[in-house]
């Protein structure tokens, strides 16, 4: 597969993506590295998982970062209930120590958790690594190893190695630093927000029967309010929000009612400065130009 | 730009070449090792390597690793690979000249640490040519700097960095609680260790007669700080190095600057074992002292390359300074948005702020006020005693 034909495959999916994200999928699936997507929220980013997964009809394997996550939420835990159970009854029967240690440490009592469970599958899984920017330092130290190694040391029962290298997709929209170990470790796009003719193009993949004229006021009217000066830019999502709510409403033109326009906005500005200074001749200029 | 770059007949081949383009992108500030000169030969490999198209795509997955690297991708693949003639420096951007300093000064750094010594001459070089690019400005700049040499001796006595240590000790260990997200095992702790209780109850068949519990340990936080050592600043200068040199002598993990046009690292000079021998070794570092100030473009310094390196998470960033700049005002800003991007506490201790009556009107503190998360007046070691149970709720 070259990355002319990804690029296709992923647009008949319902993702449409520029030359550069497409080629540096195609390079990270072709030689195995994990890739870094860093860009502003609701560009499509973890999408690009998503897509993916259904692309080579693998799952999906998703760990949501948060600061503080561990390697119990992360990676395995041990069952503790399970085993202080089978622990009472062990010794109910009078087996012996020796023999309980083995078993309460095998593999039926461990919990996998997304790293290690994303390793253990016999077909190469999807894994998203999402907003690892939320994270701590320690945990991207921890991915480190799991990104070069694609293995996991558990003290009680051994090393493991993985069966399947899994295609590995970070995701980050720049809250900190990443350090520079993990950057190199991964292939990098950067996602910005499309152009025009892209974000037509996701419109028209994701809402088929939207008219040409209403679609093409939409991204005009989108594409415009992004030059405003927002708090929080509209990403794509809400685009298309934006969008389903309009035909929802029956609107087939932008320019048609202020009122309808205006409370349809909250598909796309989420906070409450951004509505404050979006004000109805604001958003009726825009409309207007985009027309 | 449109034709592609012809090579000597003697160019040894594509590994090379690429090997070449990634010496060059090195070049520009790049963070590139040989791992990605393999990788890119691996991934050209994958793609139609004689479609230029093509090969800008890939490399520039490979050889980039944050925006800033890609809005600069373009130029350089542009002047090496489609130029219509061998490398030419000059269309590279002016960017080229910043990142050296960025790079030249980051070895400084790697050379200061290992030797020790400090390298008072590779932050000068980089000064100077800030200064040349101002334009009629160097002359200026280094007469005044001349003038005001000071030794830093006769303004701080051993006595006061002996008062300030004790200070520093107090307040380092006021900053130095942050709590660890994650739980260890502790005997007073809030939550039970699962894993240790069963480990336990094995030996005595199962019971878990002693309940292992484990709590969110402290973690130290690192101070490191910025003190600003300007021609304004020179009255509390006195205060404000005892202080530092205090901070420095107390706790191991903490590090410090001083900057004024530009910026130089007094960590390892302040940790001489002699307190006026390391006033000495300063004084040779601050060549400089109380000349003008360039507060945006020493932050813009520090947050692109030592930050990089000290500042994470944990730490808290100590600025200490009037906020006169001579600077463009929003470089400042730019300069403290990009640190606070490292996660840090930013502190601003500024000495006009005790005056009645005073309002942060330089536009320079105008465009830093929203990236604090502490901004107090200070300006005698009384003021920074009282810091204490500020930074404790910090």
């Amino acid at each position: 597969m070259t990355w002319t034909t990804l690029q296709t495959a992923m647009a008949e999916q319902g993702y449409i993506a520029d030359a550069d994200l497409a080629m540096a999928v195609h390079l990270a699936l072709s030689l195995g590295r994990p890739l870094l997507l860093e860009g502003a929220a609701g560009v499509g980013k973890t999408e690009v998982a998503r897509v993916l997964s259904q692309l080579r009809g693998t799952e999906l394997i998703r760990l949501q970062c948060y600061e503080g996550l561990d390697a119990a939420q992360a990676i395995y835990e041990w069952n503790y209930q399970r085993q202080l159970l089978s622990i009472r009854a062990a010794s109910e029967d009078g087996e012996t120590g020796r023999s309980v240690e083995e078993r309460i440490f095998s593999e039926d009592f461990l919990l996998e958790r997304p790293l290690l469970k994303a390793i253990r599958r016999e077909t190469p899984p999807v894994l998203l690594i999402d907003e690892i920017d939320r994270a701590d330092e320690e945990f991207e130290a921890y991915l480190l190893e799991i990104l070069s190694e694609f293995q996991v040391t558990i003290p009680e029962l051994g090393t493991i190695t993985a069966k399947s290298r899994p295609i590995v997709i970070l995701t980050a929209n720049g809250t900190r630093d990443l350090s520079d170990a993990l950057r190199r470790r991964c292939l990098y796009a950067h996602v910005s927000y499309p152009e025009r003719a892209t974000e037509l193009a996701i419109l028209k993949a994701r809402c088929g029967e939207i008219e040409a004229q209403l679609a093409g006021q939409i991204i005009g009217f989108v594409q415009a309010l992004r030059k405003e000066d927002l708090e929080k830019k509209p990403g794509i999502a809400e685009m298309l929000d934006f969008a389903a709510a309009l035909m929802g409403l029956g609107i087939a033109d932008l320019t048609q009612d202020p009122v309808v326009l205006q409370a349809s906005l909250a598909t796309l500005l989420k906070t409450e400065t951004d509505r404050y200074n979006i004000t109805c001749e604001i958003a009726q200029r825009l409309a207007g130009k985009a027309a | 730009m449109s034709r592609v770059t012809k090579f000597a007949a003697r160019d040894p081949g594509p590994a090379a070449r690429l090997v070449a383009f990634m010496a060059h992108l090195r070049d520009n500030g790049f963070r590139l090792g040989v791992g990605e000169a393999e990788l890119g030969l691996a991934a050209l490999t994958q793609v139609e390597a004689i479609d230029p198209k093509t090969v800008r795509h890939a490399l520039r997955a490979i050889c980039t690793g944050c925006v800033e690297d890609v809005d600069r991708f373009d130029d350089l693949f542009d002047a090496f690979w489609m130029n219509g003639g061998r490398v030419a420096k000059k269309s590279i951007p002016s960017q080229a000249s910043a990142s050296d300093h960025v790079h030249s000064s980051r070895n400084a750094a790697g050379a200061d640490r290992s030797a020790g010594t400090g390298a008072p001459t590779t932050p000068d070089s980089t000064g100077e040519e800030v200064a040349e690019a101002d334009g009629e400005g160097k002359l200026l700049a280094s007469l005044a700097q001349a003038k005001m040499k000071k030794d830093l001796r006769d303004l701080v006595r051993p006595e006061d960095i002996a008062e300030a240590q004790k200070l520093a000790q107090r307040l380092g260990a006021a900053l130095q609680h942050r709590r660890s997200r994650r739980r260890k095992l502790n005997r007073r702790g809030d939550r039970i260790h699962f894993r240790k209780v069963i480990r336990q109850s094995l030996s005595t068949g199962g019971e878990p007669l002693y309940l292992a519990k484990m709590r969110r340990p402290d973690r130290p936080l690192k101070v490191v700080t910025l003190c600003d050592v300007s021609g304004s600043m020179t009255t509390y200068a006195q205060v404000f190095l005892a202080f530092v040199a205090g901070m420095m002598r107390a706790d191991p993990a903490t590090d410090a600057y001083l900057f004024h046009t530009r910026l130089v690292r007094i960590a390892e000079a302040l940790r001489d074992k002699d307190a006026l021998r390391a006033l000495g070794r300063l004084s040779v570092l601050a060549d400089g002292f109380g000349g003008g100030s360039k507060i945006g473009a020493s932050l813009m310094q520090f947050a692109q390359t030592y930050a990089r390196r000290f500042v994470d998470g944990r730490t808290v960033v100590l600025i200490l300074s009037d906020g006169c700049d001579t600077d463009n005002p929003k470089l400042l800003g730019a300069a403290l948005e990009k640190l606070k991007k490292r996660d840090c506490k930013v502190i601003w201790l500024n000495p006009l702020k005790g005056w009645a009556g005073y309002e942060p009107v330089a536009r320079g503190m105008a465009q830093a006020l929203p990236h604090l998360d502490l901004f107090r007046p200070a300006n005698t070691l009384a003021d920074l005693a009282a810091l204490e149970q500020e930074l404790i709720r910090l």
